[in-house]
């Protein structure tokens, strides 16, 4: 211990050094090693997780179709469309072009049917402008047989080439890195002069579809809500031995497959499935009206419930259960009514519960994919259905990216929030 | 001990994984279609040569093959792709040439270059088969009322019930022109402009509510047989088999029915690029695109083989000749795809297309 | 839940109706997951309850997509059964491999999750952590973020990282799904160390253990129901995911859950629903398993369940 005596102001330990600092010294080893025991473990994460997201962000601001071909074999990487970089470069935004504009275009051209880029090269123009695609692949086939003056031999070729839109998009693309992908992943497009509009009402829809999975989600998370607080609150009040054995209920979808939970819906759902098979059996129904409850908004909203009811449940089980029901009877011993002790004692009580389980059956909802893919049809697609669909099959990757970290960010705010108002550290999983 | 145990079942493991030298990776549509494949071609072809034949399946094997060249990350050797699809990702550089001199000639002596039908032999595909789009309804449902045409598809009053459509602009816009009462021969031309475009999907918008979207082939005979659907949008060959195999009440209308051309393509970087141009030249040669007929009514592309075509391989008494679409009765009011034109419209209407089924 | 005795008619009968209320939810929560069991035996290929098996004719019902889950994708299904169709059940049916795939995908993503799950978890729960909260953030993450943003994101980094080149099979898809179960492991080993006594540690450490001793003899057995809990949500979250699957897994790595996803677009036959079954099945036995585990728990803390 410390000897002190009037004259001695500091505290110090048995071997002489200052209390303070030695304390300071041992917490600093403490957090350290800590710290250390988290180290693998994030470094882990940061390596295998964090770092692709942010790879995979990255495209959505960077493109090279119309600057860089990269060989598909050996990797290497040659500028295209230099001259007509050049061009641009040297004259201003909105400069009709000129002889020395389509030479610069022929020449590039030829080179892109050289390395065979054309076509993804008009895929870059044609995600500005549409039907721009065929213009390059055309003119690289026949880019041989051009003469000067290429001005109009262009317009002999497709007088598309004259399209104003169709200028400004390139000296859009001529430029690696863009915002055009979020601009699209929005609904919106550059017009002739560069500045920003709106995309034709026929061809608007992401933000479309973004407010869909807005409100399907947010419907969603009500009904489970709705269907959770009567289970959870019986589960909560039941004796223990009891309710264990409901929990095996809740439990059990929640470890089953996901893939065999959709199916299931998918049997009972059907034109020909159990539940219309049962309505027409028992006469709710007559045979040609059947409920149409698959590959449509009903089907998402029907099987998505089901599937994320039990993580509305936990929260709102474990938020219930250490509730004393001792306030609801002291409140009925003062003479409210059951409601209004329901309403004025016991509900408020649960509030922390219904928030948490909120906000995790909405964020899980709002990145759902497997579900609208299989039950959904057409109108019960959802964002992440489309992200999957610019993956995969018009592979558009710039575009998936885009909307991938439109995505992202709302649900990295909402978590953000949820942080704030429940700490992740209290999530508790029954 | 526990570490020990870990560690031998790690090293038993990865010794089970020995790489196999002498195999190829065949990626095609799957369902009915892959299993003709896997008995006409791949078989054979490992009875022959040995090389292993690995089967892998995708709704369009257009899409991965193009994402995996691009990513670097190849791992199919052979695809069978539409017409369309190979010659734009040949003019993108994305697939091998082949060497059209390797394939074999038929049996009586023509050259191969002779063989094979037009438009099968290309810079860096060869072409296996002739198959079409068309339209099958559940005969259960329509009994003597029963649809005949292209625009009785169209028609929900007259043939009521919902309808199977293929998720994608290929092939729906041009049979919504030619429900409308567009000839077929000026589809194409229509569909070059804004107004006929603009028909298409105001077409297919009158019946929009009762469209149920498939993607993988396997699904329209799935959906016709759950009774989702009463007349879909159909594959010959899947539909084909869903009757003749399995006994399905369903009929076929043969009446604005759209064919192609299926076609073998190598990716660039493609991990056993020798097996795949063997496994080619072998299923491409005249007995194996005869035999893979018999399973399938898919049209050889190749005349000796198409000289061939026999009986189904579980029934003799069905003709798989009159089943083909290229049979004389089924072309009354055929139309040929464009290759062309979806080669470079694809993308573009495949945006709309997507623009349309969301709104 | 018991009707107080003085409660009215109205209460009364609010009472009932509530407890019908959640009959029916219960009701709406379990029976997707049973109906498929009957089904699964159905002898016709279709997806509704036939004539036949509503009557309980035994005629009705049959094993055969069961069988069909061992032969579907074997060279020669129709042989006798000896030991070589079995060998080539063995080594061909599409269904065996999945399995397969999936129980080793599991193994390993489940090992190394829970391995550095409690390790970060330990140090987590230390009150002198320094940036906690956003370090738990960042570990949480992989639970949060939408499943598809994650299979894409990985699906390029694996790419141009070549790692299919490595020559470790699984690679990337076992580090995927250890990515993914890591949160679940870190949620459970944290709530179970929140009502760990530090005091044992500090008597195990009077009584001249080092720290390492320390962990294995006294923290461990305790945390262990945890862990293990922690590691079997792991376990099934790689046992059940997809979608990773289908972007970053390889030709030859196709898991269970991918093989159904094929089976669900190509041929909805009722052996989707079998295999649906037997997942039900070892669902139940997991579930027992975790059960069976937290009465040890409560039991070795000397707590009695009620």
């Amino acid at each position: 211990m410390s000897e002190t005596s009037a004259s001695d102001e500091i505290l110090t330990t048995a071997d002489g050094r200052p209390l303070k600092e030695a304390l300071a010294r041992a917490q600093f080893f403490a957090k350290r090693r800590a710290f250390f025991l988290v180290l693998p473990l994030l470094a882990f994460i940061l390596l295998t997780f964090v770092m692709p997201i942010g790879q995979m962000l990255h495209r959505s601001v960077k493109n090279e179709g119309f600057t860089v071909h990269t060989d598909v074999t050996t990797g290497a990487r040659t500028p295209i469309m230099t001259e007509l970089s050049a061009w641009f470069d040297q004259n201003p935004s909105g400069t009709v072009p000129d002889e020395a504009a389509y030479t610069a275009l022929v020449n590039d051209i030829g080179a892109l049917d050289g390395l065979r880029s054309a076509g993804s090269a008009g895929t870059r123009i044609n995600y500005l402008r549409a039907g721009s695609r065929s213009l390059f692949t055309k003119a690289a086939r026949k880019w041989e047989k051009l003469e000067a003056p290429y001005q109009e031999a262009f317009y002999d070729l497709d007088d598309e080439w004259a399209d104003p839109t169709l200028w400004a998009a390139m000296r859009q693309a001529s430029n690696s890195y863009t915002f055009d992908f979020y601009l699209a992943a929005m609904d919106y497009t550059r017009d002739a002069e560069g500045s920003v509009t709106q995309v034709d009402e026929n061809r608007q829809v992401y933000v479309k579809l973004f407010v869909r999975t807005l409100f399907l989600s947010l419907l969603i998370t009500f009904m489970t809500f709705v269907l959770a607080y009567p289970i959870a609150h019986l589960l909560a009040t039941l004796p223990l031995r009891h309710s264990n054995l409901l929990m095996i209920l809740v439990l059990l979808p929640f470890w089953t497959s996901l893939l065999v939970r959709t199916t299931s819906w998918m049997v009972l759902l059907q034109s020909q499935g159990v539940v219309n098979d049962t309505m027409v059996g028992i006469g709710l129904l007559a045979d040609e009206s059947r409920l149409q409850m698959m590959y449509n908004q009903t089907g998402t909203v029907i099987a998505m419930t089901h599937i994320l009811l039990p993580f509305m449940v936990l929260p709102l089980y474990s938020v219930m259960r250490p509730i004393n029901p001792s306030y609801v009877r002291a409140a009925r011993s003062l003479g409210a009514t059951s409601w209004t002790a329901f309403r004025r004692i016991y509900f408020p009580q649960t509030v922390p519960g219904i928030g948490a389980g909120a906000l995790l059956v909405f964020i899980l909802a709002v990145g759902y994919y497997i579900t609208p893919a299989l039950v959904g049809g057409a109108d019960g697609q959802l964002i992440s259905n489309l992200i999957a669909f610019h993956m995969q099959k018009s592979l558009n990757w710039s575009l998936a990216a885009a909307l991938a970290s439109l995505l992202l960010g709302g649900i990295l705010l909402l978590y953000w929030l949820y942080d704030r108002l429940v700490g992740i550290d209290n999530l508790k999983l029954g | 001990m526990k570490l020990r145990t870990a560690l031998m079942a790690t090293v038993f493991t990865s010794a089970a994984f020995a790489a196999n030298a002498q195999e190829v990776t065949v990626m095609s549509w799957g369902g009915a279609y892959t299993k003709s494949q896997v008995e006409a071609y791949h078989k054979p072809f490992t009875a022959e040569t040995g090389i292993k034949v690995n089967s892998v399946d995708a709704d369009n094997p257009a899409a991965p093959l193009k994402a995996q060249v691009e990513a670097g990350n190849v791992s199919i050797d052979v695809a069978d792709v539409e017409f369309s699809d190979a010659i734009r990702l040949c003019d993108e550089g994305l697939l091998e040439e082949i060497d059209a001199s390797m394939l074999t000639a038929a049996p009586d002596g023509t050259s191969a270059a002779d063989d094979f039908i037009d438009g099968a032999i290309n810079d860096c595909s060869v072409g296996n088969i002739v198959w079409t789009t068309l339209i099958a309804y559940d005969t259960n449902v329509y009994g003597d009322n029963a649809p005949s045409t292209m625009a009785d598809f169209f028609d929900t009053e007259t043939y009521p019930g919902k309808r199977g459509m293929r998720k994608s602009p290929k092939a729906m816009l041009e049979m919504a022109l030619m429900g409308d009462g567009v000839p077929a021969a000026e589809v194409y031309d229509l569909l070059e402009t804004e107004e006929g475009i603009e028909q298409a999907f105001a077409k297919l918008d009158s019946i929009k509510d009762d469209i149920v979207w498939w993607e993988a082939g396997a699904q329209p005979p799935q959906l016709l047989a759950d009774g989702e659907v009463t007349m879909t949008i159909v594959w010959n060959g899947r539909i084909f088999n869903a009757i003749a195999s399995e006994g399905q009440p369903f009929a076929l209308i043969w009446d604005g029915q759209i064919y192609d051309l299926d076609l073998f393509v190598v990716p660039k970087g493609a991990p056993n690029k020798d097996e795949a141009m063997e496994f080619i030249k072998f299923a491409t040669s005249t007995g194996p695109l005869a035999e893979q007929a018999s399973w399938i009514p898919y049209g050889p592309a190749r005349v000796s083989s198409i000289a061939r075509v026999g009986t189904f391989h579980n029934d003799d008494s069905i003709d798989m000749g009159e089943h083909m679409p290229t049979a004389p009765a089924n072309l009354t009011n055929a139309l040929q795809n464009d290759f062309e034109f979806w080669a470079d419209m694809d993308s573009e209407l495949s945006e709309r297309f997507n623009a349309w089924l969301a709104n | 839940m018991a009707l107080p005795k003085h409660a009215d008619r109205l209460e009364r009968v609010w009472h009932y109706t509530y407890l019908v209320i959640c009959a029916l939810i219960f009701l709406f929560l379990i029976a997707p997951i049973l109906v498929v069991m009957p089904l699964s035996f159905n002898s016709e290929p279709y997806f509704t309850f036939t004539e036949k098996m509503l009557k309980f004719d035994p005629t009705g019902y049959s094993a055969r997509w069961y069988d069909l889950l061992l032969t579907f994708g074997m060279q020669a299904p129709d042989v006798p059964r000896d030991s070589s169709w079995w060998s080539d059940t063995w080594n061909n049916a599409h269904w065996i491999q999945a399995t397969k795939n999936s129980i080793i995908v599991g193994f390993f993503s489940t090992i190394l999750a829970t391995g550095l799950g409690t390790v970060a978890a330990l140090g987590l729960s230390r009150p002198e952590m320094p940036g906690r909260r956003a370090i738990m953030a960042i570990l949480i993450s992989p639970m949060i973020v939408p499943i598809i943003i994650t299979a894409t994101g990985l699906f390029f980094f694996y790419s141009s990282v070549g790692i299919q080149n490595w020559g470790i099979p699984y690679l990337g898809v076992v580090l995927a799904h250890a990515t993914l179960g890591i949160p679940f492991v870190i949620i459970t080993v944290t709530a179970t160390l929140v009502g760990f006594d530090h005091s044992l540690t500090r008597a195990a450490a009077s009584l001249g253990a080092n720290p390492a001793r320390t962990f294995f003899k006294v923290q461990m057995p305790l945390i262990l129901p945890g862990v293990i809990s922690g590691g079997l949500f792991a376990f099934v979250t790689s046992f059940d995911e997809v979608v990773v699957v289908l972007f970053v897994g390889g030709l030859d790595e196709q898991t269970i859950p991918r093989q159904m996803w094929n089976g669900i677009r190509e041929q909805i036959s009722p052996a989707i629903l079998s295999v649906a079954t037997i997942l039900v099945v070892i669902s139940i036995l997991l579930l027992a398993t975790v059960e069976l585990l937290r009465r040890r728990s409560e039991r070795l803390r000397g707590i009695s369940p009620g």
